[in-house]
Parts: C-alpha cells; structure tokens; sequence
C-alpha cells in the first residue's frame, strides 16, 4: 500500500486540513474495530512508540495502535489556528516536528506569502516534508489544501507546490484550493487568486476547485431541510457529511460545517486507494483518466448524498437518485451546471454495496443527457470500494473534467481585473521584493488562455465532428 | 502434461481465482461420477494439469499471481485459502506497493522491466515443478495498466525463456462504456504487441458476458464475481480432460497444442473467441432437459450470426452456399453472416458420443482457401462438466471479433487524432510513433479478418 503526506497551508488549509484529519480518524475507528494498525490506516497515518522520546518517536510496522500521527506538515505564518489546532483535541496527532507557523501572518498579500515567507522558510518546509516522506515507504501523492483568497495559502501554498515539483518530481501533486466568494472579505482576493492560480496551472497535476458560495449553499439547504422536519429527509446525526459528530473535536467552529464538506471530498477521493473493492481506483489514476491535456487539469466534484439522508436498505430507485444528483447544480463544489457544458472526462468513485451493474444502468440511464467531447463519447472512469462512509450505505463522488469550470474563473478574471484597472492596492504588491507588475499580466494572460481553452473545446460542443479517417492499409 | 497459469492486475487475478475454483469443483465432481475409472482418470489429469500435489494439505495452484498493488494479490490468496479446496502456493506471488494507474506504458516500459528478474524466476519455478509443460496460460485486462503494460512485457519474456513453448493469452476486454477512459489506448498497445509473440489470443467481452449474467442467469445485481464466474466456466470447459481426434482412448496429453493445431493455422489469424451452451441460474439446472440436436443447432446458428449466447439469436443470417463468388460471400456478411477460419467444438455430458456435429462440417461456415476437413475439430468428454448435464462450447477463430476490435481501434484512433492523453504516455517513454505503428499494426489485422 502507498502512503500520501497533506501539506496544509494557512488558515482555510489548517481549519479544512483538520476537519478532515477529525473525519478520517472517525472513519478508521468504524472500519476498524480491533485497533489494529493496518494498510488502510498506513495510508495517511503513521503508527509511532511515543515512549522513545527523541521527538518524532519510532515507527512501528505492524500491530496494536499505539499512537497514530498524521502523515501532515502545517504550515500558517500567524500562530492562532495551528495553535488551537495543537491544544484542542486532536492535537497527539501533530507534534512540533511537523509545524513550521511564524507570528505575524501575510497580511493577505500573495506577494508576502510567496516570495517573502516562501524563500525564508523554503529550506525548513523542504526539511519536514521529507523528514515525513522518509517515514513512508511508498510515497505516491501529496494533496495541498490552501484557500486561493488569503495571502499564505494562496501564496507560501503555491510555493509549496513548487517546491514539491523540484524536491519530489516522481511523486503525484493534488491541490485542493478554496476560492473566495464574491462577497469575501479578503478585498484583494481576487489579485492573490489569480496569482496563485498561475501557479497551478503550470504546476500542479490535478486541482480540486472548491467555492465558499457553494458550500454555504448546501450547509443553508442542510439546515433548511433539518428544520422543515419533513418526513422522509430525517437527517441522521451520525451520517450527515456537514456534521462531526463521532470524530473526536469538540463544540463546532464557524467554518466547520463548510469544511466537513471539504474533508469529505477528500476521504471519498482517497477511500479506494485505503480499502479494497471489486475495482480499485488508485490516486494515480484519477490524472491518467482525467486530465487529456496537462494544462487542463481542474475537476469540479459532486458528493452525494447530501441532503436526502437514506436510512437502511435503500431501494434501487434511491440509488439511482444518488447518481442523477451527482450532476445536478446544487451538488457540485463549485458553482456550475457541468449537464449543461461540455465533458472532456467523467469519474465516478462510489463507495458502499454498489455493484458493475448498478453503474452501466446508471451511466446508459445519464449518459443521453449530457455532453461529452467528440474523441472521448466515452470518457468514464469508474471505480468500486466496498467501504461506505460512516452512516451511509452508500455514496458517490463524481469528479468532472468539464468546460463548467470555466465562469468560475471568468468571474474571476473579472473581479480582477476590476481591482486591476485602477491599480488599487497594487503598491502593496510592488513592494514586495522581486514582485513587478510583470506577474500580475502574466498572471492575467495565463488565465485568459485557459479560459480561451475551455471556450475552443466549448466551442465543438453541439458539432457533429466526422470521425478521423483511419490509416489505410495496402491490401 | 501441465499447464502454467500467469495472473497478472487486478482482472487477471479475479478470473484467475476463480478458474481454479471451477476446475477444482469440477474435478472433485468427477471422482464420483460413474464409470468410476473414467471419472477418476479425469480427476487425475485435470490435477495434473493445473494443481500441484502437496506433501501436506490441499493441492496448489501452478499459478504465479502479479500485480504491481497488494490488495488484489491478497485478497485473492485469502478466497483461495478459504475454499478448503485448493490454495496458491507459499511465495508464488509478485506484487510491489504502487499499480500501474491505468497507464500502459507505465506497466510495460518501467514496472516490467524492473521486474523481469523476479517475475521470471517465480514461473520458472511453477514450470520446474511440472513433469512436462504443456503451455503457459496468461491471463489480464487489456484495459489497465498492470495487466495489460506488465502483461504484454511478460508475455514478451516467456517468448524468449520459452521459444518453444505454447502461449495462451486469455484477455478480458473493457465495458464500451469504459470503466477507464484510456482504455482503448492500452488495448491498442496491448494486442498489437501481443500479436507478435502470443500463439493465440483468446478474448471474453465483459458486455457480452454481463449480458449473459443478466439475461440467461438471471442475476439482478450482477457483480465482478458473477461475471469472472460465467469467464472461468467457459474457459475450464476448454481445459479440462477432453479425448480429442488423436486420443480416443485416453485424454489428451498436450491440450495447448491441439488447441493451436486446430484453430491457429496462419499467424495473421490469432484472435479465438467462446461461446458455451447452455448457461443458466444453477437453481433451474435439475428442471432442465438438453438434447445434443438442440443444443448443436443452437450453437451453430450462434456461430453463423456471431452471438455470445443463445438468447435472441438471429435466425435469419445464413451461410452462403458453397461454391458461390466472393461477391456473394461479402454480400453475406454484410447481412451478419460470420466467416470462420476454424472452429474447435467441445462437447462434454451424457450420451456425447451420439452427438452429431455434421453441421459444422459445412464448408459454408469456411474461409474458400482452406481445406474444410482441417477446419473443424471437436473434443468430447462423456462427464459432465461444472454441473451441466451437457454442454458444448465452442472456439472460434473467425470474424466474430472482428466488429469490436473495430470499434476499438477507430475510438482510440479518434483520441489519436486530438492528441488527448498522449503526454501521459511520452512521460514513459512511448512515443507518438509507436502508437502509429501500433495503429498498423492493428489495421493489419482488421483488414485479413475483413477479407476472410
Ligand atoms: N471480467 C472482469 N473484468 C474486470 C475485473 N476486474 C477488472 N476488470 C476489467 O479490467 C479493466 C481494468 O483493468 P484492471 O485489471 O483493473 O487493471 P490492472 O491490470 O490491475 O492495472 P492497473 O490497476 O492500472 O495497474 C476494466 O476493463 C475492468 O472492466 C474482473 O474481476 N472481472
Ligand atoms: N471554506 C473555508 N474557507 C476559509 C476558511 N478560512 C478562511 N477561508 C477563506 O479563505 C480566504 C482567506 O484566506 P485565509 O486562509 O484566511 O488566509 P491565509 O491564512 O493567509 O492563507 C477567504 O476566501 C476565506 O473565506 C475555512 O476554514 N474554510
Ligand atoms: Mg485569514
Ligand atoms: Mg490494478
């Protein structure tokens, strides 16, 4: 089994970084009764002999848990999150040698984060990455978690990727990045977002977009439906997705419920390579599948169920329903309606008792409704894992290669370019060492060629393309 | 004589697993079949052929299973284990800690050549063991990384260990509707290097044989397992004991060989295809009556019209009658009528002896420039096989693959045409014109079977 390190970076990436930690031990503890520490477990945690005290304590291979550490490397340039993070409960799963916090923050400004902090701590951050690789004996993927609007997430975090691209160039980079609503309170976010975007395009092997709008979406719709107490949607404690409830945190934060969502993208994204099932779907075949060209790399993903909370034998009906929400609007993680724009690839990662034949009937069932791109009609990846997550029988995250992603980063660019053209806050960008308005318009002209590629493939979307005209053979 | 089984990825393991089940299942059934000695003569030749005796405990499967993930790996030992029957051997298993994800050339330029040493090792250790090899079987997915990558690396390997030695590759093909969306890249790659060092090709459709699933056995939910099951049905009536055309008295003693004799007579032609009749629910088996005219004529319409099973078949497709031009034949085929170039029939249950398969002597059913005679064999075996009564199956080396192998190419081919997907390929090593040559290759083969 492979092992996969979380690099979590500022205050989204830490607050979002730990609810997943929290929902991923809640998970294991279902899955696995005996407190054994097994292969699953090995996966994102180690299991270390506290009692030799030379800090990081020894690894341990096999055996009884003693006591798990997340295979995670926390990096805030202000103290408070990751703080609190240590004092409160889940606090034994991080120790000191896997922190790197400075005290006093990047003031919003992706050039801060980027190019001040990220050639200060470039050395110390490269040390506890690979001191945490070392602990792995197959070291596949890293997944960033960072938001796009602040100024360490969105700018020491894409350093950290690239830091990770020349340290680790074998091993498979995932960025789960938070983009900021239109109303965030970050006034710069759209400059730190479209710089950081940048560097994901180049660098990055797959980005799981995720907007705050969205997810406050679904938590509204969640309570609504909670409190309109209508039969047939009892939302059950113990299986929500936006509830902790099991995991060992405390009384909930304001982000919390959003970041659950966040967290269970991400143990839904990582359960088939953890548990076994009728068809694996390994981390690295989630870019093999997904990403036809190495530019176009963003996925816009759906979790169901969300809202509809089934109790115990679901009828196929249910089941089906599970799929036909995958590709509604009000599942997706960010704001897009992928029916209704153009696939360039499909996945559907399912978890729980679901068998092949469940899933032809589904795909033939939706495959007339949507679009896909003419040299892959069909462009699905499919994969099987036997464990559901904790109170569900089933669930479903469908990961779209999909030109819907593409408002989004018009929005975006819009946004930008409104701040842009009055060159407000600019200064404090220019300031900053090394930091010439060269890379706002490199930043703003690599957007715009992404966004000019999805339109290009958008484009084909209603033409009935002939087929290419195969080789010909002398006969 | 022995044959050696190579499970390779998470496909070829799965089938694999269950392969032996169904053999060893069926041959134990046999020990108590009447007349004894026959039934124990079976039972001997089938142990000899796929199991090892072990000093203690149950036989041992002369199988080596690969797998660049452990999970499959494991687990498949484990039902092995559990079935108190039959097991895999100690140590007769390679498996590292990453897959292939799903990419071709990441199994067949890194993982296979890293590894040739130690996955070498372990079948020439399974061949050591048997007093004489009849062949090497391989089974895998054509549309992973592992099996397909890492299977046709292999497969390259036993050819040069093994020049004289028969290899059969047995290949699961993907669900059209991909369960992986490079997959008609890797089958691309896959039967094109396959095609110059395999003996025969043998294929099974998981839509076909999931229809089967669904419409004759009548499985609502059907999973891997039901499917794998229907696969290793199939593929244990061709290998277990049969007398064939040179071995009346006794069975056969080389069924590697026989099976290329009778239905590989031109290295263009390797692609064989299996049809099996009867297949059902085994609950409804005891209220079931077969006869050998029936089930036969079945099976012949099913072969003149290219049906996987019997449910649905077109009766309406005919062969040409003999002796009229090509143009008629082509004529034909256009309204669905399947040339073949040789069919293998094997028959196995009561009264087989009395079956009467003259219907497929029609040189109709042939190729013009081959001699009919040589053109079909058949095997019997007068036990009953996996349960059935009676059954035939039947290998078909004929056009049958020929739309599907179409479809395949010309898919991949229209992802050739974007260049979708390569940079994951070049990233290891394989180029824009190796996939070129492949393409071919390949269209080679489409184009012979297209003008049978
Ligand atoms: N019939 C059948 N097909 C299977 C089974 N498992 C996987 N497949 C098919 O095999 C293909 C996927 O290949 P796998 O065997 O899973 O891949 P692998 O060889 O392990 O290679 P990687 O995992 O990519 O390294 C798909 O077409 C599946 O439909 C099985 O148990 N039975
Ligand atoms: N979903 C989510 N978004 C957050 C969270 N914390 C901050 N954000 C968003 O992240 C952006 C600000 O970045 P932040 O992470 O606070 O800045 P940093 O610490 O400098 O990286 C804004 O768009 C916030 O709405 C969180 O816990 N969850
Ligand atoms: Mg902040
Ligand atoms: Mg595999």
């Amino acid at each position: 089994m492979t092992q996969s390190i979380v690099v979590q970076v500022g205050q989204c990436g830490n607050q979002v970084g730990c609810r997943f930690w929290d929902l991923a031990l809640r998970e294991h503890a279902h899955v696995n009764k005996k407190g054994i520490y097994d292969e699953a477990l090995s996966s994102f945690f180690r299991n270390v002999d506290t009692r030799r005290s030379d800090g990081e304590g020894c690894d341990i291979a096999g055996g009884k848990i003693r006591s798990l550490k997340a295979r995670a490397v926390l990096v805030d340039m202000e103290e408070g999150v990751v703080n609190e993070i240590l004092q409160g409960p889940l606090g034994d799963v991080f120790d000191s040698t896997q922190l790197i916090t400075d005290v006093s923050g990047s003031g919003n400004n992706w050039a801060t984060g980027h190019r001040v902090y990220g050639s200060a701590y470039r050395e110390r951050i490269v040390e506890r990455v690979r001191r945490a690789a070392e602990h792995c004996d197959c070291l596949q993927c890293f997944f960033l978690i960072h938001s796009m609007g602040g100024g360490t997430g969105s700018g020491l975090g894409s350093r950290v990727l690239t830091l990770l691209e020349d340290e680790f160039p074998e091993v498979c980079r995932m960025v789960t990045a938070v983009y900021p609503s239109a109303e965030d309170d970050v006034i710069t976010s759209p400059y730190n977002s479209v710089l950081a975007m940048h560097e994901l395009t180049e660098h990055a092997d797959c980005v799981l977009p995720v907007e705050n709008q969205s997810l406050v979406d679904i938590v509204n719709k969640i309570r609504h439906m909670a409190h309109s107490g209508k039969p047939g949607c009892v939302i059950r404690k113990d299986s929500t997705l936006i509830s902790g409830q099991g995991g060992v945190t405390g009384p909930a934060k304001p982000f919390d419920a959003m970041n659950n969502i966040v967290a269970n993208l991400l143990l839904n994204l990582t359960s088939s390579a953890r548990f076994e099932g009728s068809l694996n779907m390994d981390l690295n075949e989630i870019t093999m599948n997904l990403v036809p060209f190495p530019r176009l790399h963003y996925l816009v993903s759906s979790l169901t169920p969300l809202y509809t909370l089934a109790d115990v034998n679901i009828p196929t009906r249910r089941l089906d329903q599970m799929f036909t929400d995958a590709f509604s609007k009000e599942h997706q993680l960010i704001r897009a309606d992928p029916k209704h724009s153009l696939y360039l690839a499909c996945a559907l990662m399912v978890r729980g008792n679901v068998q092949v034949s469940d899933l032809r009937r589904n795909i033939e069932r939706l495959k007339p409704s949507l679009h896909f791109v003419s040299w892959n009609q069909e462009g699905w990846k499919t994969g099987l894992c036997s464990v559901p997550p904790v109170g569900h029988l089933h669930s479903l995250l469908a990961l779209a290669n999909n030109t819907c992603v593409k408002p989004t980063f018009i929005e975006l660019r819009e946004r930008f370019m409104k701040l842009y053209r009055k060159k407000a806050h600019l200064h404090h960008y220019l300031h900053v060492e090394g930091m010439e308005q060269g890379c706002f318009s490199e930043a703003l002209s690599s957007l715009s060629s992404l966004i000019e590629e999805y339109s290009q493939l958008d484009a084909t979307k209603n033409l009935l393309l002939p087929d290419a005209s195969r080789l010909s053979i002398a006969t | 004589m022995s044959v050696v089984t190579v499970q390779l990825g998470q496909c070829g393991n799965q089938i694999g697993q269950e392969l032996f089940n169904v053999i060893s299942n069926d041959s134990n059934d046999a020990q108590t079949c009447s007349p004894r000695a026959q039934g124990k003569a079976y039972h001997a030749c089938s142990r000899e052929r796929f199991f090892n005796e072990e000093a203690s405990g149950d036989p041992s499967a002369r199988a080596v299973l690969i797998d660049m993930e452990p999970k499959v790996i494991t687990q498949t030992i484990a039902m092995a284990a559990k079935s108190g029957r039959w097991k895999y051997r100690e140590q007769s298993f390679f498996c590292q800690k990453q897959g292939s994800g799903n990419n071709w050339a990441n199994g067949f330029r890194v993982h296979g050549p890293r590894h040739q040493e130690a996955m070498g090792d372990l079948v020439r250790r399974e061949v050591e063991h048997c007093d004489r090899l009849a062949g090497i079987l391989t089974m895998m997915s054509v549309a992973g990384g592992t099996g397909s990558g890492v299977g046709t690396y292999v497969t390259q390997c036993l050819r040069d260990d093994y020049p004289h030695t028969f290899i059969l590759n047995q290949l699961t093909w993907p669900y059209c509707t991909g369960e992986v969306i490079v997959q008609n890249y890797n089958s691309v790659l896959t039967l094109s290097h396959l095609y110059q060092c395999s003996d025969a090709i043998l294929v099974h459709e998981n839509d076909a044989v999931h229809r089967i699933c669904a419409q004759l056995m009548n499985i609502k939910h059907i999973s891997f397992s039901d499917v794998n099951k229907v696969i290793a049905h199939q593929l244990g009536s061709v290998l277990q004991p049969a007398h064939t055309a040179h071995t009346q008295s006794q069975y056969s003693r080389n069924p590697m060989g026989e099976l290329m004799s009778s239905l590989v007579c031109h290295p263009e032609y390797k692609l064989l295809s299996l049809c099996t009749i009867p297949q059902m629910a085994s609950s409804s088996l005891p209220y079931s009556a077969f006869s050998w005219p029936g089930l036969l004529k079945h099976l012949r319409q099913m072969l003149i019209c290219s049906a996987r099973m019997e449910e649905g078949i077109d009766w309406q497709v005919r062969a040409p009658s003999v002796g009229q031009g090509a143009a008629e034949t082509r004529g034909m085929q256009e309204l669905g009528f399947n040339t073949s170039l040789a069919n293998l029939l094997i028959l196995r249950g009561k009264d087989v002896s009395s079956a009467d398969t003259g219907g497929f002597l029609d040189p109709a059913l042939y190729c013009p420039w081959l001699p009919a005679e040589g053109a079909i064999s058949t095997w019997r075996s007068s036990l009953p096989f996996n349960k059935y009564e009676k059954s035939a199956t039947l290998v078909s080396n004929s056009q049958s693959l020929l739309k599907p192998l179409d479809h395949m190419v010309g898919k991949a081919w229209n992802m050739f045409a974007s260049r979708a997907y390569i940079h994951q390929y070049t990233k290891f090593g394989i180029s824009e014109e190796d996939f070129l040559d492949c393409f071919t290759c390949l269209e080679q083969v489409i184009s012979s079977y297209k003008h049978l």
